[in-house]
């Protein structure tokens, strides 16, 4: 009975594992098809990834995608950091209606975030481009650094940084010295989150983009009416790759660092 | 310890970007850098309607750099435009939505001038045709036209094809496509009842809206542009297919067949306009320009198969080219054509509105 | 607590800006062209505008569609999660990581690659035809939308489930065992009401999304389905009514704001959101 259980556990495993697994499977293959139409199998090339090299289109909705990623992320942890530094000793009050206004975006459908960007720019008569679309998407990363930075704050000991101050540190240095090695991990991983929430956006940013400036995601979109080009399956596969293999090997550095010192992670 | 742990969210966040930027600087960059933005022409056009090498040949020969984006339907590009015209230079917009623009203020008058082939090249029916929506010929210069029919595969359908009926044919269930924008969908529901298709009469309209809502569940799927690879795929019978696509799918798939129905269709133009707001006014026109010379237009006419307006392609083309039935039509055989018009933005909200319960109903 | 001012206060100056401006107002730009007609006099035409048959039948079927979407999701994802933590520590963090990576290839792509499997001649059907069964009609169908509703949501559902059930201390289990509950009744009245906030945070998180979706609709439903995420995207990008899509946008935040309210009563242990 029990080795059934447990075969029946891994099947369920496994399933759940293609289920997911199986239109990255699809594409993955289709990178390689010689053939254009989804349904036949062309032979063997490798065709598509030498022309996503001169591809211009995809090369820039590719930049573009990166670089709002990291921009915004990047605003966001500042930004973001800085909220929850003036948060500490907030009242109660105070903080939960910050937080409160914070969580919005995060708890928002992207639908509702995305059109009430595209009535704020166009009420100001904001020319839609790359820079409407950078401003939504700091604005939706700050709340995931808050998510990850908040904690670290409340997990510190306050008695550190006034040990600090009477030792002489002046207040700036004695945050650099005693506070910010500790929310570094949180701010790591806030800006990781953002990093991935920016690169994977197509809602809002499908509300706030001008003539010629493409994402990835809203290129997608747009091809996807006429035929997503094979290129793009090829960027998708590249992609997909390279964020396995890191994943993997950090997922072994962490298990390392597990092993030889015998706490959890 | 704390430290190191610490720094493995950084350090898969560094190796991420590093390896994003890396992939990133490897692909290419476009001819200038964004910032430059004084050499450039924004094109808004639909997809698949140029050849890609013409872009490519105008950039050369102008030296202007081509900002090229592609829009699936009239009311698609409308609101873009409505809300900001700076955004793109020249549009092809179709008859209706230009007579729509023009009321809207939103296009600028043209200078035929600085546009020597214009004139000289568009066959002077096609001037007239465009006065129906753009009096005077102020705002618009004929690119392309033709009709929309239906498109079936001759090995899939038994039955005579020549009425629009035959799409709400039950044998055919799960077989047929049909356009996935507003009036080209309605136009088939009046026309088959014998209706206008620019009616503002709200019985005629709801009796179209009922027969499309029954046809619902035989219909494969709405669609605009990829009506062209299902049918080449052999993947529906019958589809709701513009006449220039229809000819390229006649080329991939000997079984394909057009046919304009007997109780008549949209004859329809689409022609190039420059915005009011346009910041490169001159490059736009150099652009329409540039599609008017007799070799840029046949060059166009063979890769993306419409008809063209154009006296000088047409005199470039061989014989069979030039007769093609579906292609130059001899419109004289076809007594129920009809041009779209602008319906008002009253008629446009109840087109709308009728077009939301078809597509709402299940 | 030291009593001393907070000598960085000034720091969150430029964040209540941005949030007063990126946040706050564009909410009131939505409430303001809700209520307003395009003179900008006052009407409740827009909101009342989703009593409209199409509006109502298309939030009709955005709500059944995405209620389905998330039952499933929770069916899938409770098991899952309860046999995820009966693995080894190692093992389990490296699942979970191969959970996570599909959301890191585009999802309009997965999504849209579903349309291979899913077609008339597309991989399943064709599997089915040469094992010689009938060809099903899987695409363009409210079922489709459920489908991919389910992928691309299941990992929300998964996660904090996940980490719910980690939390519980096994001691307790024990202590249950001990006193002689057999597996059925322990899992009944230990187990799952311990697990109950990251179930409603499954929920919260999947619900809305599904419910808002025109993406997937677009994708998978060949025009077929008309979503209330896809009339207000329409009535933005085609229709050119702001009024009538901002009005349609406050019937969705009501869901939302509901949604908010459960999530927050129940989130005694802060997972999703900042407290």
């Amino acid at each position: 009975m029990k080795k059934t259980g447990s075969v029946l556990k891994k099947v369920y495993v496994f399933l759940i594992f293609f289920f997911m697994y199986a239109p990255i499977a699809v594409l993955i293959i289709q990178s390689f098809n010689q053939s254009k139409s989804r349904g036949h199998w062309g032979g063997f090339t490798l065709q598509w990834y030498q022309s996503l090299f001169t591809d211009a289109d995809i090369g820039a909705a590719f930049r573009n995608t990166i670089l709002l990623a990291v921009l915004s992320s990047a605003a966001a942890v500042i930004l973001g950091t800085a909220a929850c530094i003036a948060m500490i000793r907030m009242q109660h009050k105070r903080r939960s209606l910050v937080i409160g206004i914070t969580n919005i975006p995060m708890l928002n459908a992207d639908i509702v975030t995305g059109v009430s960007f595209m009535l704020l720019f166009m009420t100001l008569r904001m020319e839609l481009g790359f820079g409407t679309v950078l401003l939504a998407h700091i604005t939706f990363n700050i709340p995931y650094v808050i998510l990850n930075v908040m904690p670290r704050f409340r997990e510190l000991n306050p008695h550190v940084y006034e040990a600090a101050l009477d030792l002489g540190a002046s207040p700036a240095e004695a945050f650099f010295k005693t506070v910010m090695p500790e929310i570094m991990p949180g701010i790591a991983s806030g800006a990781l989150m953002a990093f991935t929430m920016s690169l994977d956006d197509f809602i809002i940013t499908h509300f706030t983009t001008g003539a010629g400036v493409n994402t990835l995601s809203t290129k997608i979109y747009a091809e996807v009416k006429l035929g997503i080009k094979p290129e793009m399956y090829a960027l998708s596969a590249m992609i997909f790759i390279t964020v396995l293999v890191l994943l993997i090997l950090v997922n072994r550095v962490q298990a390392g660092y597990e092993k030889t010192r015998g706490t959890e992670v | 310890m704390k430290k190191l742990h610490g720094l493995l969210p950084s350090a898969v966040l560094l190796s991420a970007v590093l390896t994003a930027s890396l992939l990133g600087g490897c692909s290419p960059a476009p001819a200038e850098s964004a910032a430059d933005d004084s050499n450039v022409v924004y094109v808004y056009n639909w997809g698949e309607y140029i050849d890609p090498d013409v872009i490519t040949m105008f950039e050369d020969e102008t030296g202007i750099r081509v900002v090229y984006d592609e829009f699936e339907t009239n009311e698609i590009m409308y609101p873009k435009i409505a809300a900001d015209s700076s955004q793109y230079d020249v549009i092809c917009p179709s008859d209706y939505m230009i007579a729509k623009m023009i009321e809207g203020n939103l296009l600028s008058p043209l200078d035929y001038d600085a546009m020597p082939n214009v004139k000289a090249n568009i066959g002077e029916d096609f001037w007239k045709t465009a006065r129906d929506f753009d009096p005077g010929n102020i705002y618009s210069v004929p690119y392309c036209w033709g009709t929309i029919g239906i498109l079936y595969n001759k090995t899939m359908v038994d039955d005579p094809v020549d009425s629009w009926s035959i799409l709400w044919n039950e044998k055919y269930k799960d077989n047929i496509l049909m356009q996935d924008s507003v009036r080209d969908l309605f136009s088939v529901a009046l026309k088959l009842d014998g209706d206008s298709l620019n009616t503002l009469d709200i019985n005629q309209l709801e009796k179209a809206k009922e027969k499309l809502i029954e046809q619902k569940p035989l219909v494969q799927a709405y669609v605009v542009d990829e009506v062209r690879d299902k049918m080449i795929g052999n993947e529906a019978a019958l589809g709701v297919i513009y006449s220039g696509e229809a000819e390229y799918t006649r080329e991939e798939n000997e079984d394909l067949a057009y046919v304009i129905p007997k109780e008549g269709t949209n004859l329809w133009m689409d022609d190039w306009v420059i915005t009011k707001g346009s910041k490169h006014k001159d490059a736009a026109a150099k652009w329409i320009d540039f599609m008017c010379r007799g070799d840029i237009a046949l060059k166009n006419f063979e890769y993306i198969y419409y008809s063209t307006p154009n006296t000088a392609a047409i005199d470039l083309m061989d014989a069979d080219e030039r007769n093609n039935p579906v292609l130059f039509p001899d419109l004289s055989q076809y007594h129920n054509l009809e041009a779209m018009k602008y319906l008002g933005k009253d008629g446009d909200r109840l087109y709308f509105d009728l077009w939301k319960e078809v597509k709402s109903a299940f | 607590m030291s009593k001393r001012k907070n000598p960085f206060a000034w720091l969150g100056a430029p964040y209540y800006l941005w949030a007063a401006v990126f946040i706050i107002i564009p909410l009131l730009l939505v409430v303001w062209y809700g209520l307003t007609d395009s003179t900008g006099a006052f009407t409740f035409e827009n909101v009342a505008a989703i009593l409209n048959p199409a509006h109502s039948k298309a939030l009709l079927l955005s709500i059944l569609l995405s209620l389905a979407a998330t039952g499933v999701c929770l069916l899938l994802a409770y098991p899952l999660c309860m046999i995820l933590t009966s693995l080894q520590k190692k093992a389990n963090s490296f699942i979970v990581l191969i959970l996570i990576l599909p959301m890191w290839m585009n999802f309009l792509l997965r999504t849209y690659a579903w349309q291979s499997l899913l077609e008339k001649a597309g991989i399943i059907n064709s599997l089915l035809s040469s094992l010689g069964l009938p060809a099903q009609h899987l695409i363009n169908t409210p079922g489709a939308i459920v489908f991919g509703m389910v992928y691309d949501f299941l990992p929300f559902m998964v996660l904090p489930i996940y980490t719910s059930l980690q939390k519980i201390d096994h001691n307790v289990i024990n202590a249950a065992h001990d006193l002689g509950a057999g597996h059925v009744q322990t899992f009944l009245r230990v187990i799952f009401p311990l697990s109950l906030p990251g179930v409603i945070s499954g929920i919260t998180m999947v619900f809305i999304p599904g419910l808002t979706t025109f993406v997937i609709s677009s994708l998978l439903g060949g025009g077929k389905i008309l979503l209330i995420g896809n009339v207000i995207e329409q009535e933005f990008t085609q229709a050119y009514d702001w009024n009538l899509g901002s009005g349609l946008s406050l019937v969705l935040l009501i869901f939302i704001i509901l949604n908010v309210i459960l999530s927050t009563l129940t989130d005694k242990d802060q997972e999703g959101v900042v407290k």
